[in-house]
């Protein structure tokens, strides 16, 4: 794996931004070869803080992407397995992801695949933990009521079959999950560690998430960073070729 | 890329480049517009998977709702409170000439006159539709005739009445008709007000006090009846007094009804006002409903910051502009008065007193802008939310919210207008040369 370690939120997110754009460029994407980028999934559609607003506000609006392209899991379909099933198929179609991208939860979660979650799990409907429900519970007034308990994510599987996984960790309290992701051993209570098995993985994070690795690790991996920056060296745009 | 809209074959248009003025506040976002209304584009992306037809680069532009004048008895040598045999294309005229001000709804003003008046004019005023052709009307404002000799103003003391005798019925017979009126300018200390005020917003007239030397309880009780509007607020009325503020007291009086606001028209052209009441009346308002600031922080969207937004007044600006305005300085008249124009001071003829403006409507926003220091967003709703909340037509004009009429001006950061665009369509452009 590579670990990228910057200073704070908004340098991890600048390097993480970066590298996707370089990514996307290199791939050369054009009409019929989509660049296939995988996110994470979450609340029903309806909710003004739903992953569709979070999406349009955040990343769509900002682009130029054909809709058509956009395929957002419908917490609202009625056969809600048929409905992951059709995502799992739409995958394959587009063949296979080419970059995920993801966090981690406090408790070590990749999407929604909680403490326990098979490391070989597909799209499917998951009941949520309480420590996700609670770490929710501000998009939702401190309600905790109202926080949905269920929620459509993707696998571990399913992200494991991606050709490139990045995942991003900023925060001192995800730094328990970070150690448990990549200085203990694979394990399903702590699903991002299966990613320990993927060729490429890339985890960003900022110092407060590194504040339960050994000295060792994060020297050596600070170390690399010259290595690491040559990964987000401006390449020329897409429109410029 | 082609566009798949289940919902309609129309174009859309996408405004980039631009700050748009929307929940209160000046927003880094694109304005998206079909068929002449404002487009939620989070629906289309998700549930049409459409996209824009035409994109247009504003060039780091401030979109705002078009400003809504509620208080205009003509310009460019066209008097409203004249029956000329041309009227129809006298009406035509300013409508066209006031889009290059950012005037994309208007309220035709007449002042005080005689019956004959009324009944040739009112009829020749419908409401309709802006577009190319010039700003929409939203009806006629009548100024008078009932109203304090007292506190007449520029109008004409021969031609002012009281409703004494029959109330209502005296008000109808002199205006003939009300089909077309919007808005009834009235002093309510003269006898039968009450019920005269009621019977006018049992049908849907908004009331306004003006031009009256009425006490505050006097004003209080006509706004129990159902005023709601002030006419330009310090002018022909009874100055503040500490110990009867007149109507100037009901901006802060604890009678009005729950659930209503006082709106009060502003003429702030820098002449009528002196800065200093600009602000003691901006700043004295009391708050309307509570504006949610802060919602919900999520992700990128909590990072950014948030400007602390005034809670909404009542502060409408109007231009209170006659027909000289646009035209060069000057005798001009003012239905059956003459007017002298000098520079931005408009007199009745031999005296000193003030009688309408020459201001345009954006540059009142600009000058109230300066005077009171406000922010950018508060002076720009001055001119187009409030008017439209005083009319209760908020949830189609004033605003950029979605499925609102796509009325909206272009303007740069100093509120100069470059661009007028109603229902979609541009319909003025400031020529490039600075003509």
């Amino acid at each position: 794996m590579r670990l990228v370690i910057l200073e704070d939120y908004d340098q991890a997110s600048e390097w993480a931004a970066k590298y996707i754009c370089n990514r996307i460029i290199q791939f050369k994407p054009s009409q019929g070869r989509y660049f296939t980028l995988g996110l994470p999934t979450g609340l029903p559609r309806n909710h003004p803080e739903s992953y569709h607003s979070y999406m349009w506000n955040n990343f769509f609006k900002h682009i130029d992407i054909d809709p058509n392209n956009a395929h957002i899991l419908d917490g609202n379909a009625p056969d809600l397995q048929a409905e992951c099933d059709a995502f799992e198929k739409k995958i394959e179609e587009a063949g296979g992801i080419d970059l995920f991208v993801g966090g981690i939860g406090p408790d070590g979660h990749i999407a929604f695949n909680e403490p326990g979650s098979s490391l070989s799990s597909r799209t499917r409907l998951k009941t949520l933990a309480m420590d996700t429900i609670l770490a929710n519970a501000k998009y939702f007034d401190g309600d905790l009521s109202k926080v949905p308990t269920m929620a459509l994510t993707v696998g571990v599987g399913t992200v494991m079959d991606a050709r490139e996984v990045m995942i991003l960790i900023t925060g001192a309290h995800k730094a328990f999950a970070l150690y448990k992701a990549i200085e203990e051993g694979v394990n399903h209570m702590w699903t991002v560690s299966a990613f320990q098995q993927h060729p490429r993985t890339i985890f960003v994070c900022d110092e407060d998430a590194t504040l339960e690795l050994r000295v060792k690790t994060v020297k050596y991996f600070k170390g690399l960073m010259h290595v690491h920056n040559k990964l987000v060296d401006p390449l020329y745009s897409m429109k410029e070729n | 890329m082609p566009s798949n809209k289940s919902v309609s074959d129309a174009p859309i248009a996408q405004f980039t480049n631009c700050r748009i003025l929307r929940d209160r506040r000046l927003q880094r976002e694109d304005l998206w517009v079909r068929e002449g209304k404002i487009l939620n584009p989070e629906k289309l992306f998700f549930d049409e998977k459409g996209s824009a037809d035409i994109q247009l680069d504003c060039k780091g532009s401030i979109i705002a709702p078009g400003f809504i004048d509620v208080q205009i008895n003509g310009g460019f040598g066209v008097d409203f409170s004249m029956a000329t045999d041309d009227f129809k294309s006298g009406i035509d005229l300013v409508s066209q000439k006031i889009l290059s001000h950012g005037v994309t709804s208007f309220c035709p003003t007449l002042v005080t006159s005689p019956p004959s008046v009324y009944h040739q004019v009112l009829p020749q005023i419908s409401v309709r539709n802006g577009g190319a052709h010039g700003a929409g009307i939203l009806g006629a404002h009548l100024e008078g005739p009932f109203i304090s000799k007292e506190k007449k103003g520029a109008h004409p003391e021969h031609c002012i009445r009281t409703f004494e005798a029959g109330a209502f019925q005296d008000l109808l017979a002199t205006y003939g008709s009300l089909d077309c009126v919007r808005i009834v300018t009235l002093a309510p200390e003269i006898k039968r007000s009450s019920e005269v005020i009621r019977e006018l917003t049992k049908r849907g007239i908004c009331v306004s006090l003006g031009h009256s030397v009425a006490n505050l309880s006097q004003a209080e009780e006509a706004v129990q009846h159902g005023a709601t509007f002030i006419t330009h607020l310090f002018n022909a009325m009874l100055p503040f007094h500490h110990r009867d503020p007149g109507i100037v007291g009901l901006l802060t009086s604890d009678k009005i009804p729950a659930g209503r606001r006082v709106f009060y028209g502003m003429i702030s052209d820098g002449i009528h006002t002196n800065p200093a009441a600009l602000r003691i009346a901006h700043r004295a308002h009391p708050t309307g409903k509570a504006i949610p600031v802060l919602g919900p922080a999520v992700g990128l969207a909590a990072k950014l910051p948030r400007r602390v937004c005034l809670p909404s007044s009542g502060l409408v600006l109007v231009t209170d502009a006659i027909a000289g305005m646009g035209l060069a300085p000057g005798r001009h008249t003012l239905g059956q008065q003459v007017v002298e124009i000098d520079g931005l001071n408009t007199y009745i003829a031999g005296t000193k007193t003030l009688s309408g403006s020459v201001a345009t409507m954006d540059a009142c926003v600009r000058h109230f802008l300066e005077a009171t220091g406000c922010s950018v967003e508060t002076a720009l709703e001055a001119a187009s939310l409030h008017p439209a909340q005083l009319l209760g037509i908020e949830h189609k004009k004033g605003t950029l919210d979605y499925d609102s009429d796509a009325d909206f001006l272009m303007l740069n950061d100093s509120l100069y207008v470059q661009a007028t665009y109603i229902a979609g369509e541009e319909v003025w452009r400031q020529d490039v040369l600075g003509m």
